[in-house]
Parts: structure tokens; C-alpha cells; sequence
């Protein structure tokens, strides 16, 4: 396996596979924060979030699963990158990469970081702190004040508009990464057959409804709570 | 019409290398890309200049030896065609056209806008090829039946002339386009078959070895191909080298 990551495919088909787990996370998360937005004042979300944030095989199988697999994602992309550069050592004086790429495929990495940036501010958000209240206070009640505090830390987190900004202008970027890279996945797995047109349709569906929802989510919880 | 020409100059491999200015008059939109060049280096021959360097050979788009990067583009802003089936009624008078050679690490270049892409002959000697007895007792290739699909799929693999624009176009200089493509033609037809696992592992240990970079799939390869070789054919190798590596 050792001997596969160091193949130049072996490499696209390890990025392939980590993007498709973090895609399907994303899906899920999504559908998790949808939730939040029903009309039952958080109940719905904070039952799943609860389940979700002391769950056994969630918190210790799939956690660890989906922590490796984002810096895997991340750690195999620069190092791609840093190997790309060097297959090219003296740059062209005039090139015209827009006659024959989108912006999208072509910035894969300046997306990738906006993307790496706005996880670091969501983990100091929201991600640290629950793992503060569990593993070192050991407090897995998800209790605050008598009731599941999950919905509430999520309306208090959307209230600052600088925070949002950030969230739809990170999402911007995860749009734009999804637009390459969902197809681009599936390409680099072998998959260019006769579903191929109708996959590029979904994944362009995928990579803008996924992330304009999450916005979608962040702009209504912070305009619910200005009023 | 007249044009301005920015040309990359390199007296060797050894040298820095520079763009330098040249304009060339009365040139007829007929011309193709290469006879304007040839325009050119007889009026630096008469001035007692260094005429410009650059590779060609067939001049009909089919021996994949002509290789210039003309206005940011593998075979100019044409497509389909290479840089010798570029017309230059694909240009207007008064334009400034810039001309620099292929640029990869794996394709180091020799002088002004020739570019060494033996790299691509060792990638072919790693394994594009099939091994046939050729005791008298070989098999009519006639008489195997080949499904037309794949047979189309093969030709049209197999019409890729080893240009480079692939790598050339490409943001990362991979050569999946070309490895996927040769890779390809062999892997669809019986006679391939044979030594498929062998012929996938060592041409993209070659490929890799070369310093050529990671498909990305950004499409450009495809694009700027003079043959316009499918992206299928990198999804192809995909599945060959895998299914390879899982064989062992």
C-alpha cells in the first residue's frame, strides 16, 4: 500500500477516495444542520446533535475516521502541489490557461487553503470546545442549564456578522472546490463512461446546493436572533 | 501583414535564456505558423543572425515533432491541429505574438524552442509495445473478432503522435494524457491484453521516474491535444494501473 501512495495514480486515487468520505460528511453534517432551521425550535437538531456528540461508534469510530481523512485530504494535497511545481521549474512567460480549464480546476489549492482556514476558525468554534466539555471536564450530558445547549451555542455563534461573513465566504470557496473536485474524483477513480455527463450534472448540483444551503442556514439563525 | 514576434532565445541547455523582439513583414495570412518562421530565420540569416531553432518534420500534422507554446497556448489558439496546421490567418496585422518552447523538467530545453522529449521514448520503451512471436506461426490479427466500439476507442487512442502539448498545456506538466493514451490503445485489443499489468506498472513507474506531475484533471491536456485524445483514456489507465496493483 506503502508502494501504491507513491505512484502518481495511486496518489489521485488516495485524494479521490478521502474526497469522497469528505463529501459524504459534508452531506451529512448538511442534513444535521438543515434541522436547525425546522420550525420546532431546535428540538429536532439537538437530538441529533447529542446523538451525534455521544454516540460510541460515531465519537470513536467515525470521528477518527473523518479526522484522518481531512488531513489526509489536506497533507496529500500540498504535497501534490509542492511535487506539481517542481515538474515545471522555469514558468512560461505568457500563458492562457483560461482557453482551456475552468479558474476552478486550476486553483484547487487556493480554495483548498480558504477551505483549511475557515476549519481552524470552525474548530476553534464549536469543535474544541465540545471536546473541553467532554473529554476533559467529562461532562457528556450535553446539558446547559436543564436543556440540550447544542441549538442554543449555534444561534449564539451566528450573531456576530463578521463570523458569517466568514462562513458564506468559506462556503464561496467550498463551492468552487466542489465544482472541480467532485467530477474530478470520480474521473480519477476511472469513471468516464456513458453516466459521466449525467454525474457532471449532479456533482455541479452538489457543489452549489450543499454549500449556498449551508449559508442559506447561517444567514437565517443570524437574522432570526438580530430581532 | 506585419507582426512582432517575442521569441525565447537559449543558446544551449546550459543557457539562462531570454525572450527578444523580433518583427517580420508581409506575411501572408496562406502562410502556415512554420513558413512564417521560416520567413524569419531567413532574414536573421541575411543579417548575419543566429536563425531561430525549432523542431519539425512532416509539416502535415502527423509526426508530432513540431512543438511550439504560441501565445500561452501547446500549438498556438487553433484547435485540433499542431503547430505546423496553424494558419496564420489565425492572426491579424499589428499583432504581437509570443513563441516559447514546451515547458516541462521533463522536457529540458536543447536550444531556442527545441525541447528534449526523449522522456516520452523512454515512457514507450517501459512498455508501449506488444510482444509478438513471429515464428510464421502468428495468428492473423483479421481473424480475432473485436468489438467495433473498442476497436474505435483503440485507433482513436492510438492516433496520439507523442507531441507533448499534453504536458506542455497541462498547470502540473503531467503526461497522463500521453502514458493514458498509449496505455489505452494496447489494454483494449486482445493482442494487448497479454501483457497488460506488466505494461500499465512500467510505464507510469517510467512516467513518475521522468518527473512529470499529477493529473489534476483540469481538462486542459485534452483540450490543447493536436489529436484531441480523450480524457477517457487517463480514466482508463486509472482502472488499469489499479486493477494492476491489486494483481500485485
Amino acid at each position: 500500500m506503502s508502494g501504491l501512495l507513491k505512484s502518481s495514480i495511486g496518489r489521485k486515487f488516495a485524494m479521490a477516495i478521502s474526497a469522497f468520505f469528505l463529501m459524504f460528511f459534508l452531506l451529512q453534517h448538511f442534513v444535521i444542520n438543515l434541522t436547525s432551521i425546522f420550525p420546532d425550535h431546535g428540538v429536532t437538531f439537538n437530538n441529533l446533535s447529542h446523538f451525534m456528540g455521544t454516540n460510541p461508534l460515531i465519537q470513536y469510530g467515525m470521528q477518527p475516521v473523518l479526522i484522518f481523512g481531512v488531513v489526509f485530504h489536506f497533507v496529500m494535497g500540498f504535497v501534490l502541489e509542492i511535487k506539481n511545481r517542481s515538474a515545471r521549474q522555469v514558468s512560461y512567460a505568457q500563458n492562457n490557461g483560461a482557453a482551456n480549464s475552468t479558474w476552478m480546476s486550476r486553483n484547487m489549492i487556493w480554495s483548498g487553503l480558504a477551505i483549511l482556514a475557515f476549519i481552524v476558525l470552525h474548530f476553534i468554534d464549536f469543535w474544541f470546545p465540545e471536546l473541553n466539555t467532554k473529554f476533559i471536564q467529562g461532562d457528556w450530558s450535553g446539558l446547559h442549564n436543564g436543556e440540550l445547549r447544542y441549538f442554543h451555542e449555534l444561534q449564539e455563534k451566528f450573531h456576530n456578522p463578521a463570523r458569517v461573513g466568514a462562513y458564506i465566504g468559506a462556503f464561496a470557496f467550498l463551492a468552487m472546490h466542489l465544482l472541480h473536485g467532485f467530477n474530478s474524483a470520480f474521473q480519477s477513480m476511472g469513471a468516464n463512461n456513458k453516466y459521466t455527463k449525467g454525474l457532471k450534472t449532479f456533482g455541479k448540483l452538489y457543489a452549489i446546493i450543499i454549500p449556498v444551503g449551508f449559508m442559506i442556514i447561517a444567514l437565517v439563525h443570524h437574522f432570526n436572533h438580530s430581532h | 501583414m506585419n507582426l512582432t514576434l517575442k521569441i525565447w532565445r537559449q543558446k544551449d541547455a546550459n543557457d539562462k535564456g531570454q525572450m527578444v523582439d523580433y518583427n517580420v513583414t508581409d506575411i501572408s495570412e496562406h502562410m502556415s505558423f512554420l513558413e512564417m518562421m521560416d520567413v524569419l530565420n531567413e532574414q536573421l540569416i541575411n543579417t548575419g543572425d543566429e536563425p531561430v531553432a525549432f523542431d519539425h518534420d512532416c509539416r502535415e500534422g502527423i509526426c508530432g515533432m513540431c512543438s511550439m507554446y504560441i501565445n500561452g497556448e501547446a500549438h498556438g489558439p487553433d484547435r485540433n491541429v499542431t503547430t505546423c496546421q496553424l494558419h496564420m490567418r489565425m492572426f491579424k496585422d499589428g499583432d504581437t505574438i509570443t513563441i516559447e518552447p514546451f515547458r516541462a523538467t521533463a522536457f529540458p530545453v536543447i536550444k531556442d524552442l527545441v525541447v528534449d522529449r526523449t522522456s516520452f521514448e523512454r515512457i514507450q520503451q517501459a512498455g508501449g509495445f506488444i510482444s509478438v512471436n513471429t515464428s510464421g506461426n502468428t495468428q492473423d490479427g483479421n481473424a480475432i473478432p473485436i468489438p467495433k466500439k473498442d476497436a474505435d476507442d483503440a485507433m482513436d487512442a492510438a492516433t496520439c503522435i507523442g507531441c507533448g502539448a499534453c504536458v506542455a498545456s497541462c498547470k502540473n506538466s503531467s503526461a497522463m494524457l500521453f502514458v493514458g493514451a498509449k496505455v489505452s490503445q494496447y489494454a483494449l485489443l486482445p493482442q494487448g491484453r497479454v501483457e497488460a499489468t506488466e505494461r500499465v506498472q512500467n510505464m507510469v513507474a517510467q512516467m513518475d521516474l521522468e518527473g512529470f506531475g499529477n493529473c489534476t484533471n483540469t481538462g486542459a491536456c485534452e483540450i490543447e491535444c493536436p489529436k484531441g485524445i480523450s480524457l477517457e483514456n487517463i480514466a482508463r489507465m486509472n482502472t488499469e494501473f489499479m486493477k494492476a496493483s491489486l494483481k500485485g
